[in-house]
């Protein structure tokens, strides 16, 4: 039987994982949106209403699914971490009730505004929802990114002989240094994803003769933001978030990279799989002395290997080190396929390329992949702490909840959510084989094909 | 300051069963109030644009709880663990309800998510109130601040009567909303039914307070020490009899009048608690109250300013949104 720490871990962490399936595209698309919402009212022209029209009934339905899916995390942090939530209420809480108040309140009575509102009041009034709505999810983003990035570098606390522990600074909680970089790599990946799925849907309709007109512009957008947004995944924000752990969290960069002796002029290692018991990496391919480099910014420094610290304070090092080459690895692969895209852009072939639709259509789910695999990094490699150098995640847990009562609730959300899923696929994928509808005129088949007839 | 937090989660809480209590109150009634598909559109009309928006009131008050009185939100939340998951799902399925009815225009589907609509609804009202009478009366809660609530615990017979008094409340207030916002043969109907669960609402609440009176017998206290709380049970009492008066097409005022008795009920419980937020059964010493279970003066004060300045944007804001959408209903292509 499993013991009541796993089960929490894991019905938290299948929870928020599957929550986040839907943030992404609510902060990426509806930035998306409201850029194509504000180019209408700037231009005049009828496509970006429609496109931002058809983008919106799907940020609808995956809206929906990000409100009840977070709802239970919120109450998780009372049902399977009371004593984490009794022992740092006060201190990390503070975030908390600041995304509701801030962000939730405005982005839920600005979306039906959007949604809804259309026709009913004026176009400027209509167009400031539709930025109060993206606005609205970038700030619920920062306030609970806040709240982790307090778990992963603890400030503005004293302890208390009697009570756990103080708050000491309001601000140094909301202005976390930890909280920055991680945030905007946060976001950058949400946005990215979101080119990712407009480009692929765009390319969809492309290689499917429908809707041209609509996913040329489509593909472009992606195309163009994608190119930009996948240089900085991983510099300046990837990197910079690399050097908060350097910094903040020495054991999660060894176990990230895989470093089991300390080395000066540490390599950096590409491909290996992680031996534990041997303590060492198995069939590796190393860059010498470049992790040095990354850390530091000196090929000779120094960098702690696992070894230099107790076993009992190692994170799970294979689920880690995976989750971060998979991450790392598709953030070069998204380089490559968006670098390609602008180059046939400019050469006038993006639209015809067939190859390169099929790509960019096949590679929708993977900035999903790289995200929850970034999450994977941040969270297990945090391990064994919940709240990093203060209270053990074995210690955060609500002991008057029974393993059984866990276990059931688990495989509950797990039937719930799997039913959840499948009827998201299915709504969205309806919502892309009607298409764009009204007012963009088809461009029929026979004229695209022979343009001089 | 722990005073003041705690007049402010009363107060969260009070103005989200206002909100959201009209549209659990709707949804409860539902199935057999709204016939046909026309008439289930208008309902759905009447809550969808603002219920996820009513729904964050609970989010922002658990949030609040959180940073003001951390051992309570720890020793409730983790003490009703199965209670709230059921409360969790509850609640997805009824989000999920609303907002996918009109995807598909199917008979069946339709049909599908009104019951999941009417089901999540009226059984979140339930819950919500069995919790409300389980806080009220005690639970026992030992010297580490924490319990274990079971099913066979949490449901009682006195926790029952506050379930069904919400339900009857909540379904009362949800008609008077729809008296609002609806017309024709619906409005007929929720005009009707309506007067009927006055009736209901009026008879449980006479019922659960002779149960409180003698079940807990601490009442009284407050009242006693501070005759200026009386004012609360009286608005309940000024809700029943404008609602009584009230009858017939005085819509508004039907809306008013179940808008006091909730307000009414609620600070009548939160000034009868005070200072307690979960009073143990075991041994007074282990409840739980402002003053044992709340954060430190410096994070009450900031989290106290953190927060006051953004509801006072919310309520000008939600004030703008249900303004927009206020009046009757009108079909047209987009919505629900
Ligand atoms: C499209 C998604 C995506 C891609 C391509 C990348 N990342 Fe990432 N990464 C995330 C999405 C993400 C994330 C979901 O946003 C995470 C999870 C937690 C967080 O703060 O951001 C994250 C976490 C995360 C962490 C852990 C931070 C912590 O523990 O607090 C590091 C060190 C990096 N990333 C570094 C990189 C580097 C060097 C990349 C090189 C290309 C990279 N990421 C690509
Ligand atoms: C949405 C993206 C997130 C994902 C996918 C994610 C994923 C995970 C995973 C996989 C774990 C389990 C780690 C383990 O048990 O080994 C975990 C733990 C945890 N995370 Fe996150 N996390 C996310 C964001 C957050 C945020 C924003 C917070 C806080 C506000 C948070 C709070 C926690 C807590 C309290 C735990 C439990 C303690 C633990 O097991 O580490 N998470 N998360
Ligand atoms: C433990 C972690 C988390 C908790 C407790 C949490 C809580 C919530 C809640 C309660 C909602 C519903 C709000 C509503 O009713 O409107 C929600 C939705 C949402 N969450 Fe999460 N969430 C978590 C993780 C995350 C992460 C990591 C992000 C992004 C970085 C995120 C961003 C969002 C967004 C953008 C929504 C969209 C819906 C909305 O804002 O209403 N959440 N979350």
């Amino acid at each position: 039987m499993v013991d009541a720490v796993f089960a929490h871990r894991i019905q938290f962490a299948f929870t928020v994982m599957f929550h986040y399936l839907f943030p992404i595209l609510t902060m990426g698309l509806g930035f998306f949106i409201a850029i194509l919402s504000s180019m209408h009212l700037a231009t005049g022209d009828k496509r970006y209403a429609t496109a931002a029209r058809f983008w919106a009934r799907i940020f609808a339905i995956n809206f929906a699914l990000g409100v009840v899916t977070g709802i239970p995390l919120e109450f998780e942090f009372g049902t399977n971490w009371s004593r984490f939530s009794a022992f740092g209420g006060g201190v990390f809480g503070q975030t908390l009730p600041l995304e509701g108040v801030y962000a939730f309140f405005l982005e839920s009575g600005f979306l039906g505004l959007f949604l809804y509102g259309e026709g009913r009041v004026p176009r400027g009034v209509h167009w400031l929802a539709g930025l109060g709505v993206s606005l609205g999810s970038l700030l619920s983003g920062y306030f609970i990114v806040a709240t982790d990035a307090w778990m992963q570098h603890p400030v503005g606390y004293v302890t208390d002989p009697s009570r756990a522990i103080r708050l000491k600074s309001f601000w140094a909680v909301l202005l976390n240094p930890y909280a920055g970089w991680q945030y905007a790599h946060t976001i950058n990946g949400a946005l990215l994803a979101a080119a990712f799925v407009i480009g692929g849907i765009g390319a969809f309709y492309l290689l499917s003769h429908r809707h041209q007109e609509f996913a040329r512009v489509a593909v472009k957008m992606a195309v163009i933001a994608g190119a930009v947004l996948s240089l900085t995944q991983l510099f300046p924000t990837g990197d910079f978030d690399s050097r908060n752990v350097v910094k903040y969290q020495p054991t999660k960069l060894a176990t990230m990279e895989g470093l089991f002796e300390t080395e000066k002029g540490a390599p950096l290692a590409i491909i290996g799989m992680p031996d534990t018991q041997q303590g060492r990496l198995i069939d590796p391919v190393f860059v010498p002395e470049f992790l040095s480099f990354l850390a530091y910014g000196d090929f000779h420094a120094t960098v702690n290997g696992l070894k230099a610290y107790p076993r009992e304070l190692w994170p799970p090092v294979e689920l880690t080190y995976y989750a971060y080459h998979i991450m790392v690895g598709l953030g070069t692969i998204f380089i490559a396929i968006m670098i390609v895209g602008v180059f046939l852009l400019w050469r006038r072939r993006l639209f015809e390329c067939r190859w390169y639709l099929w790509i960019l259509m096949l590679a929708l789910p993977f900035p999903y992949i790289a995200n929850e695999a970034g999450w994977v990094v941040a969270e297990v490699g945090r391990q064994p702490w919940l709240v990093y150098g203060l209270l053990k995640t074995a210690d955060g847990t609500s002991a008057n909840v029974a393993v059984g009562e866990t276990v059931f609730t688990t495989l509950g959300f797990a039937g719930t959510y799997l039913m959840l899923g499948i009827l998201f696929l299915f709504l969205v994928g309806r919502v892309i084989y009607q298409g764009p509808g009204g007012d963009v005129t088809e461009v029929p088949e026979s004229v695209v094909a022979h343009p001089a007839a | 300051m722990n005073i003041v937090w705690f007049w402010t989660l009363a107060l969260m809480l009070t103005t989200y069963a206002v909100l959201d209590g009209y549209d659990l109150g709707a949804g409860a009634l539902h199935l057999w109030l709204a016939r046909g598909n026309q008439e289930r559109r208008i309902l759905l009309n009447a809550v969808g644009p603002v219920w996820n928006g009513n729904e964050v009131w609970l989010i922002a008050a658990g949030g609040m709880m959180v940073v003001s009185f951390p051992n309570v939100y720890a020793a409730g939340f983790s003490g009703f663990y199965l209670a709230l998951m059921v409360v969790l799902w509850l609640l997805i399925l009824r989000g999920v309800s609303i907002e996918f009815r009109s995807q598909i225009d199917h008979e069946l589907w339709r049909a599908f998510w009104d019951a999941g609509f009417c089901l999540g609804s009226l059984l979140i009202a339930l819950l919500l109130g069995v919790a409300l009478g389980n806080v009220l009366h005690g639970l026992p809660i030992g010297p580490n601040g924490y319990f274990q609530g079971t099913f066979t615990l949490l449901l009682n017979p006195y926790s029952i009567l506050t379930g069904l008094l919400t339900l009857a409340v909540l379904g009362w207030h949800g008609t008077n909303y729809l008296r609002l916002k609806t017309y024709g043969d619906l409005l007929a109907r929720a005009r009707r039914w309506s007067q009927q669960l006055w009736g209901a609402a009026a008879l449980l609440v006479v019922a659960s307070t002779a149960a409180t009176l003698g079940l807990v017998p601490s009442t009284l206290r407050n009242f006693h020490a501070h005759p200026v709380t009386l004012v609360f049970p009286w608005l309940t009492l000024a809700g029943l009899v404008s609602g009584l008066l009230s009858r017939r097409e005085h819509d508004q005022a039907a809306f008013r009048s179940s808008t006091a008795v909730i307000v009414g009920l609620l600070t009548s419980a939160a000034a009868t608690a005070f200072p307690n937020l979960l009073p143990s059964t075991l041994n007074p010493a282990y409840s739980l109250t402002v003053y044992n279970a709340a954060s430190s003066p410096y994070a009450l004060r900031a989290s106290f300013i953190a927060n006051i300045v953004g509801m006072i944007g919310v309520a000008l804001y939600s004030a703008y949104v249900h303004r927009t959408f206020r009046g009757q209903v009108q079909l047209d292509g987009h919505g629900y």
